[in-house]
This record gives C-alpha cells, sequence and structure tokens, in this order.
C-alpha cells in the first residue's frame, strides 16, 4: 500500500504545480477587462467590473482564492456568459467521458483477442495479414477513420444522419448508435497499436526461460501462454492503454468535432476563440486531473502486476 | 544511403521510403507547379467530384482540390520540418548534456519532460496556442518545444547507455576531452535510435499541425495547410459531398502512414 501512497502524493504535487503554471499563464493572456467592455468603456465602468471579478487582487491571492473554489468543486464564473462555469461544464463533461470511455472499452475488446490471436498463430497467413493492417490501421489518423465512417456509414448507408447529434434523453437506443461511430474512430487506430504491441511482447515473453521450463514440465504452447506468458506480456501494455486513455481525451476534442457532439472540447475550442478564460481554465485542470488519474493507475495495476516495479 | 538501404532489408522499410518520397516529391512539386491557381475561382465548375479536368474535384468557388491540396500539403510538411528541427536540435542538446554529465539538473530535467510527455502533445500545444495566439510561427514554436521532451529523453537513455561502454573509458583515458567524446564518439552511435525517433516525430508533427488547424487553433484563418482544409471541407460532408474531405485525409493520412512505415523500417535491422 506504501507505494500506492507515494504515487498519490507525487500525484498531488505534480498536479498542484500544474494548477499555478496553467493559472499564471491564462493570466498573462491580457486584460480581460478591456476585451469584455470594448474599448470604449468609461474608466468607472472598468473599475467596477475589475471590482466584480475580483481582478484588483495580487496574482497569488487570486490564485489560491481560485484553487480553494476549485477544490470545493466551484469552477468560478463565465467572462463571457456570466454563468458558473460549473453550469456550462456540467452534461458537456459527462457526454466526453461517456466517449471516451466507449472508446477505451472498445480498445480494450478489439486488441487483447487480436494480439493474443495473432500472437498463438505467429507466422500463418491471419498473423501475417494482422501484422501487415496494423501497421497500415495504426498510422491512420482517427479524423480520417471519423471521415470514412461518417461517408460509408452516414452518407452511404444512412446508418445515422451526419451533424445531428441524438441526446440520451431523446432516445438512448439511437444516442448509442450515434455515439458508436465516433467510439469507433478514436478506438480503432489504437486498437491497432494495442494489438501490434501485444503481439510482439507475448512473442518476446514465449522466447524466455520460464516459458522453456513451464514447456519441459508439459505445458504445451496454449497453457504456456495462459499460465505464465500472458500475465508479464501485458505489463508494458498497460502502460501504453494508460497512455491511450489520455490521448482519446485529446483526440475525443478533435472527433467531437467532427460528429458536432457537444462535449467538453467542442466547448475548449469555442471558451479559447471566446478568450472566456475562466472556463478553460477549468477545463484545462479536468484535463490534467483526468491525464493525472490515468497514469496514477496505469501504474498501480503495472505494481501489482509486477511487485518488482514498486522498489 | 546504399547502407542504410543494406541495413533496413525489411518490407517496411522499403515501403515507408517509398511512399514517403513519392509524397515529399508530389509536394516539391506543387511548390512550383500546381494544375490550376490554387485561389482561381471558376464558376462553371461549382463543387464537382473528381472529372478530368480536375482530378480530385472542385469546392464551392470553383477552385481545384488538387491545387489546394498540393499548397495546403506544402506548408503542413513546412510546418512539420521546422518543429522536428527544433524539437531534435534542442532535445538532442539538453539529452546529450543530461545523459551525459548527470546529476541534479539531470534528475530535475527528467522529471519535468515525464511529467510533460504524460500530456497529449496536442493539447500542450492546444493550450500553449490559446495563450500566445494563432499563426504559422506560433505553430511551430509552440510544437517544437512540445516535442522536444521525447528526443531529450531518447537521446538521454542512449547517452547513458553508451558513456558506460569500454571504448569511452577508453578514449577519456586518452585524453579526449568530454564535447569531442560526446560530438565523435557517443552523438554518432545513437543515430540507430534518433533516425526512426525523427521519423515519428514527422508523423505527430503533421497529425498535431492538422488537428490544431481543423480546430481553429493553428495557422490563422488566412494561412492555407491540410488541418485547414479538412475542417473547410466538414461543410461538404454534412451536404452530401464528402470528397473533398476524403482526399485531404486521403493526404494526411498517406503522409503520416510513410512516416510510420519509415520509423517502423528503420527500428527493425535485419
Amino acid at each position: 500500500m506504501k507505494f500506492v501512497l507515494k504515487k498519490l502524493a507525487t500525484l498531488l504535487i505534480t498536479l498542484l504545480i500544474l494548477s499555478f503554471l496553467a493559472y499564471a499563464a491564462f493570466e498573462m493572456v491580457g486584460d480581460p477587462v478591456g476585451m469584455i467592455l470594448g474599448t470604449n468603456a468609461t474608466p468607472e465602468a472598468e473599475a467596477a467590473l475589475r471590482e466584480e471579478l475580483g481582478l484588483n487582487r495580487s496574482l497569488p491571492v487570486r490564485y489560491f482564492d481560485w484553487l480553494f473554489h476549485f477544490v470545493k468543486g466551484d469552477m468560478g464564473t463565465s467572462y463571457i456568459y456570466r454563468i458558473s462555469v460549473n453550469e456550462m461544464i456540467g452534461e458537456k463533461l459527462g457526454l466526453t467521458v461517456i466517449l471516451t470511455l466507449f472508446g477505451f472499452g472498445l480498445t480494450l475488446l478489439m486488441s487483447i483477442p487480436l494480439g493474443v490471436y495473432s500472437a498463438r498463430r505467429e507466422g500463418s497467413f491471419a498473423d501475417r495479414a494482422l501484422t501487415v493492417s496494423n501497421q497500415i490501421v495504426m498510422a491512420i489518423p482517427a479524423f480520417f477513420v471519423a471521415i470514412l465512417l461518417t461517408v460509408i456509414f452516414g452518407v452511404l448507408l444512412r446508418l445515422f444522419t451526419p451533424g445531428s447529434f441524438v441526446s440520451f434523453n431523446e432516445s438512448p437506443g439511437r444516442f448509442f448508435l450515434y455515439m458508436l461511430f465516433p467510439a469507433l474512430s478514436v478506438a480503432i487506430p489504437r486498437t491497432a497499436m494495442a494489438a501490434k504491441m501485444l503481439r510482439s511482447s507475448i512473442l518476446g515473453e514465449m522466447q524466455k526461460d520460464y516459458v522453456r521450463t513451464a514447456f519441459s514440465r508439459g505445458h504445451n504452447r496454449r497453457s504456456a501462454l495462459r499460465a505464465h506468458a500472458l500475465k508479464n506480456a501485458l505489463l508494458p501494455i498497460v502502460a501504453f492503454l494508460a497512455t491511450t486513455a489520455a490521448e482519446m481525451l485529446a483526440g475525443c476534442i478533435v472527433i467531437e468535432q467532427i460528429f458536432s457532439l457537444p462535449g467538453i472540447g467542442r466547448l475548449l475550442i469555442a471558451s479559447i476563440n471566446n478568450r472566456d478564460i475562466p472556463v478553460v481554465e477549468a477545463i484545462v485542470m479536468i484535463l490534467a486531473v483526468w491525464v493525472m488519474v490515468v497514469h496514477f493507475f496505469g501504474e498501480v495495476i503495472s505494481e501489482a502486476l509486477d511487485p518488482r516495479l514498486r522498489s | 544511403m546504399k547502407k542504410l538501404f543494406a541495413k533496413h532489408n525489411n518490407w517496411f522499410f522499403k515501403a515507408g521510403f517509398i511512399l514517403t518520397t513519392v509524397m515529399v516529391f508530389i509536394v516539391l512539386l506543387g511548390q512550383v507547379w500546381t494544375p490550376y491557381d490554387p485561389n482561381a475561382m471558376d464558376a462553371s465548375v461549382k463543387a464537382q467530384g473528381p472529372t478530368l479536368r480536375h482530378l480530385l474535384g472542385t469546392d464551392f468557388f470553383g477552385r481545384d482540390i488538387l491545387s489546394r491540396i498540393l499548397e495546403g500539403a506544402g506548408a503542413t510538411l513546412q510546418i512539420a520540418f521546422f518543429v522536428v528541427l527544433i524539437g531534435a536540435v534542442l532535445g538532442t542538446v539538453i539529452g546529450a548534456l543530461t545523459g551525459y554529465f548527470g546529476g541534479v539538473v539531470d534528475e530535475v530535467l527528467m522529471r519535468i519532460c515525464d511529467a510533460i510527455t504524460a500530456f497529449p502533445s496536442v493539447l500542450l500545444a492546444l493550450i500553449a496556442i490559446a495563450v500566445i495566439g494563432p499563426g504559422r510561427l506560433n505553430v511551430i514554436m509552440v510544437l517544437g518545444c512540445v516535442f522536444i521532451p521525447s528526443f531529450a529523453r531518447i537521446v538521454r537513455a542512449e547517452f547513458v547507455r553508451i558513456k558506460r561502454l569500454n571504448y569511452i573509458s577508453l578514449a577519456r583515458l586518452q585524453g579526449v576531452g568530454d564535447f569531442r567524446i560526446m560530438l565523435k564518439h557517443i552523438l554518432p552511435n545513437t543515430l540507430p535510435t534518433l533516425l526512426p525517433a525523427i521519423s515519428i516525430g514527422f508523423n505527430n508533427a503533421v497529425l498535431a499541425e492538422a488537428s490544431m488547424s481543423f480546430l481553429g487553433v493553428g495557422v490563422s484563418a488566412s494561412e492555407v495547410s491540410l488541418g485547414r482544409m479538412l475542417s473547410d471541407s466538414q461543410n461538404y460532408i454534412l451536404r452530401g459531398l464528402p470528397w473533398y474531405a476524403v482526399f485531404v485525409g486521403l493526404t494526411i493520412a498517406l503522409l503520416i502512414l510513410g512516416f510510420s512505415l519509415l520509423a517502423e523500417g528503420l527500428q527493425q535491422r535485419r
């Protein structure tokens, strides 16, 4: 348990440093008061707004105030819309999380069987075909997969209408059908990468001495793989999957734009363009927390699988 | 070149090398000659599919898509080139110094690099662009900086590994200076790891530029790039005219595929 606590402490310190850097960077962008009121505002109006937004305090004071509220779950007030950021982010975060988890789940479901199958049949026609197609598919960017899926299933087969998102409350069935395509777009390239890694990882393990010992004790390829090699072979994959979960969130920003999904990524882009700093800060922090937490779980799972890493 | 081919006589290397050469050649050709003026509008051929006159079709303004893709791909490759240049050169310098000398600076810098590489590079670049504003030069600077840690880590690991080998100790015994050892004795031996990293760097840079410009936080609105064209072509899909997006996406995919096959081939030595 000690290694988990140690990792947790590192995680919190990193997040703290990150939050300060992000906050300070965005505060340097420029004076939001001039942007909100335009150039014709009277000095009195500017002073009043500055007071209202709390901008007349020093940077460290504002940072700790913001951090304190953020930890308590209050992400501040939008400069542009003057409503709470929590309200703006609310459901949108849920949609992005669903998309990421959906994509991640599909990646797991597809890549592990493919990788294991390919390794088990090393050198067969199926293995060689998979290796070549994995190499090609992993180089296809998620947004191109998204475009192809839209063209094939949206425009040609008319399974869904591109650009018209159906919310869960309207119709759960059509919601999941619509979400399937963005989720597949982020999952397909990552599946190819994970399957390829798993294959080479398993083949590497199968050549080690302990597997030869297992053979000498009467294991066949299949049972030696299941009983001994697979657990070790999964180790590098766990770290890769953690990176995948982090990358997928970033990938979802692009995918949301292609499928017109009202998620957190589109809000981030809109807020960047509007210079709505509190919203950008809040989303950046949420994304940072997600990335750090995902890597934290990756490390904890790796260490649970392999006690040697705990030192 | 002959040596490179002899060392990497595998399918991935050959395919990647041919694809990359062909794509780069076409893009370079597009810098001096395009079938039509990329900005010339022609009302008689608005929003057409591929025809013999316009091989990849035309957009709503009757502009030739092939010519525009050539121009946009040129801009994207140019950005990728400078991004990789900044990332690889600075990353190599930092990785070499920290890896060779070690110490507290090494420890601290590598921790920072670990923290940075944990974040998706597109996300970091997006946030940085949000702070300093869009534009081609800003994209190059931001992505270049974002790419430094990954190169630094790779080069550092190689320097740490190689500096312990006997031939380095021997060189030191003979009185060769630190910088000469780094430059003449270690650096050339990092190439087998550095070359695939550079190829992957091109792959990531093209992808990052395309994603950022697609989202409208890359090159500025008046500039062309593959990412910007991808975002333009979105409207065409919704109106049932998908070829524009497919061709732009295909160009990006082929560029990336070439670099990634090349990287894979360079890693597999046989």
